[in-house]
């Protein structure tokens, strides 16, 4: 049935008390002589007695005509909505109908209740149904009696683990995350160098199992990636370990959940795990980017399922990486590293920020070769136990780093292809230089982990790093 | 299970929706090719003939069974296969 393109429409539900008061006025609208169309979510048989009620248990009409709350009383001219009254009101309704006299004897107001079309869940499903939202993804059926979630192997969209099938209510429901349009480019992907929508983003990011509040952090994630800087596509198809590292700063990351405290790096944390996997399946998805092809890794790491964690701030004795790298405070931002692995640092008796920083100088000096110089950045991750050594000492992170990078100033002699006996190493012409263990910038210090163990982490990254390679990036994650 | 559920690509969509095969072998020369008899009438004489013409050529071939025509081969034996061959060749029809 149409919806008249004149007179007044009521969208009403049995079980809504207010709506079983006001079921007499709908009689009187209707005995006034006024047209009056009466839509019933939950029971065509509702209002008792009143003729021509609209079965609108499927909901078309109150999702097309955008109903929250039930009674809803609209009146339409020309078949346009003029004027629409929400939950019982007696003035409202009748200056909207014109009958003086109207509900006299009920209550001044009432409010309503909540329209069945947008009980959590449903709303998307009947954006679909109805047309609501438009995506362009090419429509893909499973084969009958295939398990879906064994088409999504077949189809080669899955890292190796189990993905969440991309249908178009979960998309749809992925995509209220974000307030971008669908088909938004966000970037340009490697390798394919094929164009990345917001939509595109969303259907991996449900196969991921991302909620619908993580998706503008993954959005983030991609564009960072994207950023020249990065240099996603080297990242991608070096025979080296590295992948993509997501480290999250700002209240978005504390908003979703994210994990920066006990197990940081590791499992049983939603968003940290599902943000991480939703960026490297869009490259592999998206970018084409799959091992094997393109992904030469020589060995790989199993980062690169997913590794992705929150910068512990409340807890920091410093600054944090986003307030290092100039944006604002109250700022959410991702920042993307080209991470190989974590290396674990211990040391349990280190009292004093001198002998912890001799500690970490000695083990950040093994990154990728400890005779190689210049090559794979870091980040060190200091953990809360170790961080309250340099806080109770008032080192701040810049006189940390300052010592690391006057403690990682390595004698050429020690450096040299054959030096220790090992054929590793720099040309022998440099042998009476003074090399740095890493490139100025090469090396950041973040904050994270359970607040129990004297232990921080080594994320090293890919031995092409700066100018010639890969550079961290941040962005700041919008909405 | 499901009958026929639709989902949308995650991909750049540049491959066709069809799944694509893997990609045919240049040659036999060096490769083991497997001969899959799936227990139907004759199916070991076309397979034979099969296997006289491959091995007079100096390929390598091996002969499988499965126990019934009438059911998927058993894990072990695809399993067998693909770790002991690069070809097979199955004998479908009677």
């Amino acid at each position: 049935m149409e919806i008249p393109a004149d007179g007044f429409i009521v969208v009403c539900k049995r079980e809504c008390d207010t709506c079983e008061m006001v079921a007499p006025v709908l009689r009187d609208i209707i005995g006034n002589g006024i047209p009056l169309t009466v839509c019933s979510q939950d029971d065509p048989a509702f209002p008792d007695g009143l003729p021509g009620v609209v079965d609108d248990t499927a909901l078309a009409h109150s999702f097309r005509l955008a109903i929250e709350a039930v009674p809803t009383l609209i009146r339409m001219q020309n078949g346009v909505e003029t004027a629409r009254a929400v939950g019982w009101d007696r003035v409202e309704w009748q200056a909207l109908t014109g009958i003086e006299g109207l509900g006299q004897d009920l209550p001044p107001t009432r409010p309503g209740c909540g329209s069945r079309s947008v009980e959590p869940g449903l709303a998307e499903e009947l954006a679909v149904r109805y047309g609501g939202v438009h995506l362009a993804a090419r429509r893909i059926e499973t084969p009958l009696h295939e398990d879906d979630i064994e088409t999504c192997f077949a189809n080669g969209w899955t890292d190796g683990l189990p993905v969440v099938p991309p249908t178009e209510v979960r998309v749809v429901r992925m995509l209220t995350g974000t307030r971008r349009s669908p088909d938004e480019v966000v970037s340009i992907i490697p390798p394919n160098q094929a164009a990345c929508t917001v939509e595109k983003v969303a259907i991996n990011a449900v196969m991921a199992g991302c909620k619908p509040e993580y998706l503008p952090i993954v959005i983030a994630a991609v564009e960072a990636a994207c950023l020249d800087a990065f240099c996603l596509h080297g990242l991608l198809a070096t025979t080296y370990f590295s992948g993509p590292v997501i480290i999250v700063n700002g209240p978005m990351a504390r908003a979703v959940g994210m994990n920066s405290g006990v197990n940081a790096f590791g499992q049983g944390n939603r968003a940290n795990a599902t943000i991480g996997r939703a960026l490297q399946l869009v490259v592999r998805n998206v970018g084409g980017g799959r091992p094997g092809e393109i992904d030469r890794a020589t060995l790989g790491t199993p980062g690169k399922y997913t590794f992705c964690f929150a910068e512990d701030e409340t807890g920091s004795p410093w600054e944090s990486l986003a307030a290092e790298r100039g944006f604002a405070q109250g700022a959410s931002t991702v920042t993307l590293f080209a991470g190989s692995g974590v290396q674990p640092i211990f040391d349990q008796h280190s009292r004093d920020p001198e002998s912890l920083a001799r500690t970490y100088a000695a083990c950040l000096r093994t990154v990728a070769h400890p005779k190689i110089p210049l090559a794979a950045d870091a980040f060190l991750v200091v953990s809360p136990e170790h961080g309250r050594v340099f806080r109770q000492a008032g080192w701040t992170k810049a006189r940390l780093r300052q010592r690391l990078d006057e403690l990682l100033q390595i004698p050429g002699a020690d450096l040299v292809r054959g030096a220790h006996g090992m054929a590793e190493g720099v040309p022998e012409s440099l042998a009476h230089t003074t090399l740095p263990k890493f490139r100025p910038g090469g090396l950041d210090i973040v904050h994270a982990g359970g607040t129990a163990g004297m232990f921080s982490a080594i994320i090293s990254g890919w031995v092409a790093s700066g100018a010639k390679g890969s550079q961290s990036v941040t962005k700041e994650i919008g909405q | 299970m499901n009958t026929g559920m639709v989902l949308l690509d995650p991909t750049a969509e540049l491959a066709p929706v069809r799944r694509q095969r893997l990609p045919r072998p240049e040659g036999l020369a060096g490769r083991c090719v497997g001969l899959l008899d799936i227990s139907k009438a004759r199916g070991d004489v076309f397979l034979d003939e099969i296997e006289a013409r491959l091995t007079a050529e100096g390929v390598t071939v091996r002969r499988y069974q499965k126990p019934t025509f009438a059911r998927v081969a058993p894990v072990a034996l695809v399993q067998q296969i693909s770790a002991e061959c690069q070809v097979v060749i199955e004998a479908l029809a009677d």
